[in-house]
């Protein structure tokens, strides 16, 4: 068994420096790796280029990169939810690179699956298209879209095990599973962290050899963005 | 009378037939999930991985890891899935989801729409709109026909960045229903008591006019 346990979090985010590119999962702030960024703020890294598909909010999440102005550039689809970021974005301290949703995620899963690029009908015709190469599959546009290049993944699962196995839970999976092995290294912070054997084959999302370092996050505070409910009657 | 946002849902809940497998979009298209007749059976997708959508959680049952595309804590139905982002766009682009409902600023005559920014506004950014424009088979807009201002937005060419190119169906308004044919915006029914001189005068794009225009009906 090859085991890729480190015992904290300082230890699986050695190796990230300044002016890095780094992905970062989930989806608004359900399922981020929330200890990892924590530590990306204690490290103090900086110039950093950062793909994650949205921002964080103003004091949580990608935001509290945002505000010590770690990140040099921003690779999201959707980023409304956070003053600090427009107001960077409009001052031209932050760069952004706005990308459909789908292709986000497909040019994160090109890079775990090896595949240099792809044609997606997503963006043909706006300016999103602007500057690529397009091309006519079965009567419709598309156009070529590249791999993410990535020194570090940082995701976030539910269960993990010591061989670096990870299963997410509900829509935590979101970039969560696609950025798994599509950096140079993956780190993987879990709720759970158990020894090999514990977790059945069949239901791993994810396998161990795309991980190469998982680590049990100190604490989860998996706040919720919106919080919406119905009353009992 | 113009519709109000509730009708417009009502009208569009209309559309959603058996066996669908539907993606709704924020504001408006949300709504349509609380009027789709209850006799037959639709799955709701969500882009962020989730088949089986259902309402949203009783108090004290939210759960951070189970959250819709407008980031809200929802429920699932039985026979419902999960599954990650790539994957869904997979479902998407692949035409297995049969109808997506979404809003929009502008549309054009042409089947182009625009929905994600405003030049010299913050662009909070397109999400998924692009990847479920350019790929949904078929995509019906709910918006407004008119802005604050009484300005059209059922335009000969959208003004504002595109979000997709030729795609959009339909268009359901507070003034009309309209299907967008190789020959521009086709109007098929007006809201009660609205005339159709009245569309004709809400609306920059020429309007395919055939026969009587009947009243929707939204209940």
């Amino acid at each position: 068994m090859i085991t890729k346990k480190v015992n904290s979090v300082h230890e699986a985010l050695q190796g990230i420096q300044n002016d890095m590119t780094i992905m970062l999962g989930g989806f608004g702030l359900s399922g981020i790796p929330e200890n990892s960024i924590a530590e990306l703020v204690r490290m103090g890294v900086s110039n950093l280029t950062c793909i994650s598909n949205n921002a964080g909010v103003d004091d949580f999440g990608l935001g509290l990169l945002l505000q010590k102005k770690q990140i040099k550039k921003m690779i999201s689809s959707y980023v409304g939810e956070n003053a600090e970021f427009e107001r960077q974005m409009l001052s031209g301290e932050l760069e952004v690179e706005l990308t459909p949703q789908g292709t986000l995620a497909e040019k994160c899963r090109a890079a775990q699956a090896g595949i240099p690029a792809f044609y997606t009908p997503a963006g043909y015709g706006t300016e999103v298209a602007e500057g690529k190469e397009s091309r006519e599959f079965n009567g419709k546009m598309h156009i070529l879209e590249h791999a993410y290049k990535a020194d570090f993944s940082i995701v976030k699962a539910w269960k993990g095990d010591e061989a670096g196995n990870l299963i997410f839970k509900g829509t935590a999976r979101n970039f969560n599973a696609p950025m798994a092995g599509a950096g140079k290294i993956t780190i993987a912070e879990v709720e759970e962290l158990l020894p090999v054997g514990s977790l059945d084959p069949n239901e791993i999302h994810i396998p161990g050899i795309m991980v190469q370092r998982i680590f049990k996050g100190e604490k989860f505070e998996k706040r919720i963005e919106q919080r919406t409910v119905r009353t009992r009657n | 009378m113009a519709l109000g946002k509730e009708e417009i849902a009502k009208r569009i809940a209309k559309e959603v037939k058996d066996r669908y497998y539907v993606n709704l979009g924020i504001g408006i298209p949300t709504l349509v999930a609380n009027y789709v007749r209850e006799d037959i059976s639709v799955e709701f997708q969500s882009e962020n991985g989730v088949l089986g959508m259902g309402p949203f959680p009783f108090e004290g049952d939210e759960d951070p890891d189970v959250i819709n595309a407008g980031k809200q804590t929802i429920t699932t139905l039985p026979g419902a899935s999960f599954f990650d982002s790539a994957f869904s766009f997979g479902m998407i682009r692949s035409q297995k989801v049969d109808l997506t409902i979404l809003g929009a600023m502008e549309v054009s005559e042409n089947g182009d729409i625009a929905n994600w920014k405003i030049p010299g506004k913050m662009v909070k950014g397109m999400g998924g709109a692009m990847d479920l424009v350019a790929s949904a088979e078929n995509i019906i807009v709910a918006m407004m026909h008119v802005n604050k201002a009484g300005e059209s937005k059922i335009l000969k060419r959208c003004t504002l960045p595109l979000t997709g190119v030729g795609c959009v169906k339909k268009v359901v308004t507070e003034l009309a229903v309209m299907e967008i044919t190789p020959n521009g915006f086709k109007l098929l029914e007006r809201a009660p008591g609205v005339s159709v001189d009245h569309i004709i005068a809400s609306t920059e794009a020429d309007l395919i006019i055939e026969g009587e225009i009947p009243e929707m009906i939204i209940d």
